[in-house]
Parts: structure tokens; C-alpha cells; sequence
């Protein structure tokens, strides 16, 4: 009777626990939701729940003023393209990683994942003076290369990882049937790898998408800023009033993306992050 | 000069793209495994050459000119000759002279944050974490909402938690209702230094969690048994089992954590604001100068901080012995490796 009720208290313990993390996670997110949802006038309110639920902070945020759409768009252009690129160029380069012998291999590996833990400043320093030089100042390329810099060695990593895990005797099959290595690659692997590069895909361009230092020195006209620049220089009716509900709209906006992404493939995702245990 | 270490490794590798693989490679080549024939060496210098180009590009080329550039002075009036000159002067070392003249209030000052930001959040994040993990790790019922529920805070952009944060900690904002004081968190003084690590550990405690929690499901359920039978406590059990398991898996987790921690910016550059005292970081203060167009400090700056994140990863590696590439058969990742095949065949036929 005794170790029944001590196992029912464990379980109980066990899963308050499990709430208790959950909420932490949750409760900033969720506080950054409901503020964004308060009319301006109640937006010091602390109730839970928005009392009259109001998008007063959303159709803000859409003031052309504002020029948050525009913002939006820059983002995805930047982070889609690096993204790409960085897919394009890792796929080919972890192949050889995982699954070639050759000399220096593992150094090589070593130097592309240590310039992911590169302080991204000391490459931002050189490259504003260089692009202010040749006028690439608020241009996509000016945030797309450094933007490689981090994307590249990320889906590089993942990617190796993912092409370790896949068994060798696909390719070897492959090639018993008359495949070259790089047809192999091409029809066997390619194509089986395709959940692992998704996975690379969508955890580099949440890294791209969450970019902040090189966007806000590469750009100083607004319809160049990035997503998360713009929302961080919003500004409300007076200069004196941070426009906290349409910061928390904006900001809103710009996570739901990645929630749904991380929702949707969570499984996946984890399987990527820890196998990289990249960022 | 750390600077160096690098560069000749990747030339090497690069230079090797072109010339046919070496006769003491060749001879190397019978203890490799027989895949490794000279046409593989030529196809993995094809596939690998673009990644490094591009690499050396935008990493490598970067850091040589913040090196020649933290040697030059600002434009401006030339001393010797009176005009205005369009070139920037060479002023040799003065700039960290000044760094460590001049300026030295402000940069000791950086470099404190720096590091007392790193150690804290790092910390906490590793203690906070492993909890969360040892919790997920028991939880059976819902680990997929847990799990999905965890990964929000890393999907939230840093500068948007900055954001979110500074509402928090509004004056009037809830946090200052919850505790029933009315702290300013986001003016000059210590208690921006708490905002801000509140802020970053929220954001990347869970992560680690995430990690340690997949080191921890490698560990048979068989050493706790055996364990247990021997008349070990749940606490030594954690202490002598659970921990040295997940060590390697914590080490790379907390190496990377800290790489990322040395070079913050956006958090406090946006919950607190630049050129405050109280929270500047190093990469607040070289982005700083470099926004003010003195790009000579401004890479000076750059330079001390590259210097200074290496020499932490490099402690790391040497006396941690954390594994990063976990290519020769040890570590974290091989374990991992030898677990996952199912899984991924699983998802691969499916």
C-alpha cells in the first residue's frame, strides 16, 4: 500500500516537474502573444487573457509607414538564398566527409566546424569597410556572403552526420550494379538523403532568418533592413513611447513561422541538432 | 599570432586540389581502408575545394584584413603635412596601444561582461538543462509536447527575445508585478547584467537540455540495474553513472554554448542598449567603433576578440577533451552512431 502511494507521489513530482519546464519555456512566448493581442490602451494590463481581444497592434504593424512587408521580404530573400547556397555547396562537401578516405580529412572537418564558432563580428568589422569601398551597402549580397560565413559550416555538419548514418552498402550496391561513384551519388544517395537535407535546410535557415548583427551593420536604408532589424527600430506614435504592442505583433509574426516549422518536424529537427550538436 | 594557425592548413588543402595525391600518401594508402583509391582523393578534393574556397573567402580573408586593417589609423588630417589625406595613415600598433592605453577603461570593461556573461549563463544553462533532461528523460506520457514545447525558445530570434525581454522587464511590464518591486532592469547597473542572463538562459537552457536528453537515451537501462542491485542511492547514481555518460555529449554542447556566449550581441545591444556600461560586450564595442566608421580600433577589437575566443576553444579541446568531430571511433557522436542506423533506416524506407 506504502510503495503505491510513494509511486503515485513520484509520478505526480515527476510530472510537475514536467509542466514546471514546459512553462518555462512557454510563458515568455506565451506573454509576447497575449500582449500582442491587448488594444494600446490596456497594454499594461496583467490579466492572462487579452480582455477585449484586439489586432489594433497587428494592423500597426502593416502600416505601410512602417514598412514591415517590405522587411518580411528581405528576410526570406536572405535567408532563402543563403540557405541555398549553403545547401548546395555542404551537400557535396559532407558526401566527401562521410564517406571518402582522404588526407587531412579529419582537420579539414575540424577548420570548417571551428569557423562556425567564429566570432562574427571580426568578420563583420573588415567587410563593412570593404563593402562600403564598393558600394555593396544595402544590397542583398552585402548580408548574403558574411551570412555564408556561419550557414555554410552549420549545414556542412549536419549534413555529414546525416550522410554517416546512411549504410554503406547503398552505394556499394549501387555500384556492384554498374554505377559510377558519382551516379551513385546522384540516384541512390541524393534522393535518400533527402529527409536529412530537409532537416539542414530548415535548421540553417532558421540560423539565417535569426540573423541580427550582420543585417543591422550592412543596411542603414529601412527597405533594405531585415525583419528582425526593422522591428527593433519601430517606432511609435512619439519618440519618447516604445510601441511595445506592435513590437510584440511583429515579433509574433516573425516567430510563428519557425514554431509551425518546429512543430511540424520537431522530430526531425532534434534528431539534426543533437546529431550535429551544432547550434 | 593565432591568426596563422589557420591559414596554412587550409592552403594546403586547397593546394592539393590540383596535383595527383603524393607517393607517401600512396604508400600510406594499404592500412586505409581499400576504398581509398587515387580517384577517390581527386573526386573528395572536387567536392570539398568549393566549401573551403568560399570559406576562405568570407572567414579567412575577413581576418587577415582586420589584421592588416587594425594596423591603419582613421582618415583625417594628416599631422606631418597639413591636407586633409584621402588614405588611411599606418599607425603600426597604436591602436592597441590605445586599446590598452587609452581606451583600456572601456575595453577591460567589454572583456569583463564578456566573460562574466559566458561563465554565468553557461552555468546556469548546464544546470538547468541537465535538470530539464532528467526530467524529459523519466516522462513517458507527452515527451513529444515536451519536446516541441522546448524547441520554441531556440526557434524565437535572438533579437526578438531582446525584445520580448525588454517588455518583461518594462518598468511597469510583469516582471516588476510578479516580484512587487520596481526594479528599472533595462537602466545602467547590475541588475541589467541579471536581465540580460535571465533573458539568454531562457533562450538557450533548453537547448542543452535537448542534447544532454539524447546523451542520456544512449545509456543502457542495464548500468542502473546493476547499479541499483549494488545499493546505489538515486544520487550516486547520477553522479557516478548519468554524468560521465553524457559528459562528452554535455562538453561539446557547453564548448559551443560558450563560443556562443563569448561573442553576444544582439541580446544586450537590444534589451539594454549600446554603449551602456553595464552590459557592452566585446562585439558591442568592435561593432561600435566599425558603426562609427573607425574601422582601425574597430578591428583591433575584432582581432582581440578572435584571439580570445580561441584560446577558450582551444582549453576546451586540450583540457576538457571535448570531440568535436568524433571521426575516429570515440566520443559522443560514435555512440550516437551506432544507435541511429535504425532509426534513420526506419525514416529511410518509410
Amino acid at each position: 500500500m506504502t510503495t503505491t502511494i510513494t509511486a503515485r507521489w513520484r509520478t505526480g513530482l515527476l510530472y510537475a516537474g514536467v509542466v514546471a519546464v514546459v512553462a518555462y519555456c512557454l510563458a515568455p512566448f506565451y506573454w509576447m502573444l497575449v500582449s500582442s493581442l491587448r488594444r494600446t490602451s490596456d497594454i499594461f494590463d496583467t490579466s492572462l487573457l487579452p480582455a477585449p481581444v484586439s489586432f489594433e497592434n497587428y494592423r500597426a504593424v502593416f502600416d505601410p509607414a512602417q514598412g514591415f512587408a517590405r522587411a518580411l521580404l528581405n528576410s526570406l530573400v536572405v535567408a532563402g538564398i543563403t540557405t541555398a547556397l549553403a545547401l548546395l555547396l555542404a551537400t557535396f562537401t559532407a558526401y566527401a566527409m562521410a564517406r571518402l578516405e582522404f588526407r587531412f580529412k579529419r582537420l579539414i572537418l575540424t577548420l570548417i566546424i571551428a569557423t562556425s564558432m567564429f566570432p562574427v563580428v571580426s568578420i563583420v568589422v573588415p567587410l563593412l569597410k570593404l563593402f562600403t569601398d564598393i558600394g555593396w551597402i544595402n544590397t542583398y549580397q552585402s548580408m548574403i556572403v558574411p551570412s555564408m560565413s556561419f550557414a555554410l559550416p552549420l549545414a556542412v555538419w549536419n549534413l555529414t552526420t546525416f550522410f554517416r548514418q546512411m549504410p554503406d552498402e547503398l552505394e556499394h550496391a549501387a555500384m556492384v550494379d554498374g554505377c559510377t561513384r558519382g551516379q551513385a551519388f546522384r540516384k541512390v544517395i541524393i534522393p535518400l538523403a533527402a529527409p536529412g537535407i530537409f532537416t539542414t535546410a530548415i535548421i540553417t535557415f532558421i540560423a539565417a532568418w535569426n540573423e541580427f548583427l550582420i543585417a543591422l551593420s550592412m543596411t542603414n536604408r529601412p527597405n533594405m533592413q531585415t525583419a528582425p532589424v526593422a522591428i527593433s527600430k519601430f517606432t511609435g506614435a512619439t519618440t519618447y513611447e516604445t510601441p511595445f504592442g506592435s513590437q510584440m505583433a511583429a515579433g509574433v509574426l516573425v516567430t510563428i513561422p519557425l514554431v509551425v516549422m518546429v512543430l511540424l518536424f520537431q522530430r526531425r529537427i532534434v534528431a539534426g541538432l543533437t546529431a550535429g550538436a551544432a547550434k | 599570432m593565432a591568426k596563422t594557425e589557420i591559414p596554412p592548413e587550409a592552403v594546403a588543402a586547397d593546394g592539393r586540389t590540383g596535383p595527383p595525391p603524393a607517393p607517401a600518401q600512396r604508400a600510406r594508402r594499404p592500412r586505409r581502408r581499400t576504398r581509398a583509391t587515387a580517384g577517390s582523393a581527386r573526386m573528395a578534393a572536387l567536392l570539398v575545394s568549393p566549401t573551403l574556397l568560399v570559406l576562405s573567402i568570407v572567414v579567412l580573408y575577413p581576418t587577415l584584413m582586420a589584421l592588416n586593417e587594425s594596423l591603419y589609423g582613421p582618415k583625417g588630417l594628416d599631422p606631418k603635412t597639413g591636407f586633409i589625406s584621402s588614405s588611411e595613415p599606418f599607425v603600426g600598433l597604436k591602436n592597441y596601444a590605445d586599446i590598452f592605453g587609452a581606451a583600456a577603461d572601456r575595453f577591460w570593461n567589454a572583456f569583463w561582461n564578456t566573460t562574466f556573461f559566458a561563465v554565468v549563463t553557461v552555468g546556469l544553462e548546464t544546470v538547468i538543462g541537465v535538470a530539464m533532461a532528467l526530467i524529459m528523460h523519466r516522462a513517458f506520457r507527452g515527451r513529444a509536447l515536451v519536446r516541441a514545447g522546448i524547441l520554441v525558445p531556440w526557434a524565437v530570434p535572438t533579437a526578438i527575445s531582446g525584445l520580448l525581454w525588454r517588455w518583461i522587464f518594462n518598468s511597469d511590464g510583469i516582471a516588476n508585478a510578479l516580484i512587487g518591486r520596481q526594479i528599472l532592469w533595462t537602466t545602467e547597473g547590475f541588475h541589467a547584467k541579471v536581465a540580460v542572463i535571465v533573458a539568454e538562459v531562457w533562450k538557450t537552457a533548453p537547448f542543452i537540455g535537448l542534447l544532454v536528453l539524447a546523451g542520456l537515451q544512449v545509456i543502457p537501462k542495464e548500468v542502473y540495474e546493476a547499479a541499483r542491485i549494488d545499493g546505489s542511492g538515486a544520487l550516486r547514481q547520477f553522479w557516478h553513472i548519468t554524468l560521465p555518460l553524457v559528459k562528452p555529449a554535455l562538453l561539446v554542447a557547453m564548448l559551443f554554448r560558450c563560443m556562443d556566449a563569448l561573442r553576444m550581441f544582439d541580446l544586450p545591444y537590444i534589451l539594454i542598449g549600446a554603449q551602456k556600461n553595464s552590459v557592452e560586450t566585446l562585439s558591442m564595442l568592435a561593432q561600435n567603433e566599425a558603426s562609427n566608421v573607425r574601422f582601425g580600433p574597430a578591428s583591433a577589437y575584432a582581432v582581440l576578440l578572435f584571439l580570445y575566443v580561441f584560446l577558450v576553444a582551444l582549453a576546451f579541446v586540450r583540457l576538457l577533451g571535448a570531440d568535436l568531430v568524433a571521426d575516429g571511433g570515440r566520443g559522443a557522436q560514435n555512440s550516437r552512431r551506432r544507435r541511429m542506423p535504425l532509426a534513420r533506416r526506419t525514416e529511410v524506407t518509410a
